[in-house]
């Protein structure tokens, strides 16, 4: 279906990050919101509790972050589409509340605009240190969506990717900006709300004596309800079996969890999308996200200046990450090169990948700031011999 | 020598339980023990709805984590049992989301007021329209009696084996202070009472709060030697005064002590939609779109 167009502010605009995913989340569908101020994603909500009284949303700013991440999940077991938004301390914050959105299955998005830790770290400062505490943050076996724009132009459209990737999946996505991304101000094109496509919460639409709350089809997605439809549900965060209902034996708990894990693995190649630019030939290829996919440009240039026969391959979406095509890239290429604002994260899951066929030079960078260019283009130098 | 007939209790025709159409009877036993006040407050609960006239299917049920947080998943309502200590924010989101439903919160004494302290009076202070039923049984159960902000002066506890030594909260004190339009203090003795509270409170508009006190016969009695759960009955028949209207400054708990009850707050004000809407409208006028869910 198409965007409701009072969310839509169509046209051309000049904002950051942070304001193109708030316009993002409202093309979206998004009409519950409930944050708390942290540096450096608060614009986003700010933006938010400014447009949503003109467009029948609400915005509430809770007393923590703990809050704000299980009072989005109340309201979308309302019927609402929902978000909350937060950096670094704020996102650990949220962790548990991550598990129980897998495990309940509750349609939501969360945005990290991830800035320099751990703990208070640099707060007005860039980073990409919160990707593997994206994958593997809550506690338990799930399997989690993570999104990395790296432009204004794409935290708008990623965001409404976000929520749309939320329904068809029923589980928590992650938009995971970093301070850079979220404080660039660029050009934003804001389509018409006809040209925005948009994924409808999936109801189920059986009769009341059949109804299976977590009775999944073919896709092992179970289509959902609202509280007050009369179907009397019970959601728990404690293993259940189909009906909802607590179920505190390993066969349930190997169902349940396998089958969380499995709807994103066997969907994987619909969600994951990444970007490749001359990666065929090529003997090394740099793998990017979010600012650093912005770095790297200067620095692959530099080396292709020189001769170096350089490929770029950018993850749009970090989680599932692109296992089959790393392997298969990983057996032509004499190595991978990683910039990255941490010391050693999406670059583990691609030596993981590569699993010893080629060579992964992490380009580390603690953050406070990004690269200087030249340091990647000399890991690529390096890489090359 | 007459020969026994053993019947089943359908063929016996035995009258139903008339809480029966309240609960999911599909989840009992339920897992509260001998002598606990959980099941007495539940029973309580079926019948205030019943006489509510409220509608059931737009009723949610919302628990944390504990003992008492397993009565969402006993009734037949929209139910949701969370995380522990979050079930008032999950709640406001449902609630906001959704201002048709009635949402009322139904946890334990750790959950709301420990871990979800924070939680408990900002809803109060924002006077989100939920009802909060609050089972107070001094103490962990489910972890196997650990202290509480609840736990009385010198009770024993697994982790006060010595006696406590912390202040407890005065919690009607504390729903009052924080904005509760409705705030009252009953037992697991006073059913007729409590039942009459809980009808009034989900009939009422805004945050209201009641406090229940109910045994704890495996954990808090065992431990403090007060005995089983009908001997806390005899102490709360005994011991309690009732006080409707009284100063909740007035009605802390000691170990063991008096038990003041009654209905101690029972105020109008306006709720958060109600005041976020009458703003809005006044500052935004025309352009503003009225928030009804």
């Amino acid at each position: 279906m198409n965007a409701d167009p009072r969310g839509v502010l169509a046209g051309a605009h000049f904002i950051d990050g942070d304001h193109a995913c708030s316009e993002g989340a409202l093309a979206a569908g998004c009409r519950f919101v409930a944050g708390y101020p942290i540096t450096p994603s608060t614009e986003v909500v700010e933006r938010i509790a400014q447009r949503f009284p003109f467009v029948g949303g609400i915005f509430i700013q809770m007393e923590d972050e703990i809050a704000s991440s299980i009072a989005i999940q109340g309201a979308a077991w309302a019927g609402k589409k929902v978000m909350t938004v937060t950096s670094g301390p704020g996102f650990s914050l949220m962790m548990e509340h991550i598990g129980y959105a897998a495990m309940t299955e509750t349609p939501c998005v969360f945005v990290d605009v991830q800035r320099a830790g751990p703990s208070t770290g640099l707060p007005t400062q860039p980073a990409q240190g919160d990707m593997m505490q994206a994958r593997w943050g809550s506690h338990g076996d799930y399997s989690i969506i993570a999104l990395c724009p790296n432009s204004p132009q794409e935290s708008f459209d990623l965001t409404i990717r976000a929520f749309n990737l939320a329904e068809q999946y029923r589980t928590p996505v992650l938009l995971m900006l970093d301070e850079c991304v979220g404080h660039m101000t660029e050009r934003v094109v804001i389509p018409p709300a006809e040209q925005i496509e948009i994924t409808p919460r999936r109801f189920y639409d059986g009769s009341r004596e059949d109804f299976l709350l977590y009775k999944a089809g073919p896709d092992l997605v179970p289509a959902m309800v609202k509280a007050g439809d009369g179907y009397r549900i019970h959601v728990t965060g404690l293993t259940h079996d189909e009906r909802g209902y607590p179920a505190m034996t390993a066969a349930a708990q190997d169902k349940k969890v396998r089958r969380l894990i499995d709807k994103i693995r066997v969907n994987a190649g619909d969600i994951i999308d990444y970007r490749e630019q001359d990666v065929e030939g090529a003997d090394v290829v740099v793998v990017t996200y979010g600012i650093t996919s912005r770095t790297a440009i200067p620095a692959i240039d530099m080396a292709r200046r020189e001769g170096m026969r350089v490929g770029h391959l950018r993850l749009v979406v970090a989680w599932p990450f692109p296992e089959e095509r790393i392997r298969a890239l990983a057996k032509n290429v004499k190595a991978f090169v990683v910039p990255e604002l941490n010391l050693g994260q999406m670059s583990l899951e691609v030596e993981r990948c590569a699993a010893g066929a080629c060579r992964v030079a992490q380009v580390g960078h603690a953050g406070g700031g990004v690269h200087n260019p030249h340091d990647i283009y000399l890991a690529i130098k390096k890489s090359v011999r | 020598m007459p020969e026994n007939v053993f019947l089943s209790a359908t063929e016996l025709s035995l009258p139903h339980n008339p809480v029966e159409a309240f609960l999911r009877m599909d989840r009992m036993p339920h897992i509260w023990c001998p002598g606990c006040g959980i099941g007495t407050t539940v029973n309580c609960f079926a019948h205030a709805l019943e006489s509510s006239g409220l509608e059931l299917d737009k009723i949610a049920i919302v628990s944390g984590i504990g003992c008492s947080g397993r009565v969402a998943g006993y009734l037949n309502l929209d139910s949701f049992h969370t995380t522990h200590g979050r079930a008032i924010p999950f709640a406001t989101g449902l609630k906001l989301a959704n201002p048709d439903l009635k949402v009322v919160v139904y946890s334990g004494d750790g959950d709301l007021t420990a871990i979800g302290g924070n939680h408990f009076i900002h809803a109060a202070r924002r006077n989100v329209d939920m009802t909060v039923i609050l089972v107070n049984n001094f103490t962990y159960g489910m972890t196997g009696g650990q202290v509480a902000p609840t736990t009385p002066l010198t009770a024993t506890a697994s982790t006060a084996p010595y006696g406590n030594f912390e202040q407890p909260f005065n919690l009607p004190y504390l729903a009052e202070s924080c904005g509760a339009v409705y705030v009252a203090r009953w037992t697991a003795y006073h059913v007729r009472h409590l039942t009459k509270a809980m009808k009034e409170a989900v009939q009422k508009k805004g945050f209201s709060f009641v406090e229940v006190i109910a045994p704890c016969p495996t954990l808090y009695s065992r431990r403090n030697k007060l005995g089983d759960g009908l001997d806390q009955m005899v102490y709360y028949k005994d011991n309690s005064e009732i006080r409707n209207g009284a100063d909740t400054k007035t009605v802390g708990l000691d170990f063991q002590g008096k038990i003041v009850l009654g209905k101690f707050v029972d105020k109008d004000r306006p709720t958060y939609l109600e005041t976020m809407n009458e703003y809005y409208s006044k500052h935004l006028g025309d352009k503003y779109i009225p928030y009804t869910g």
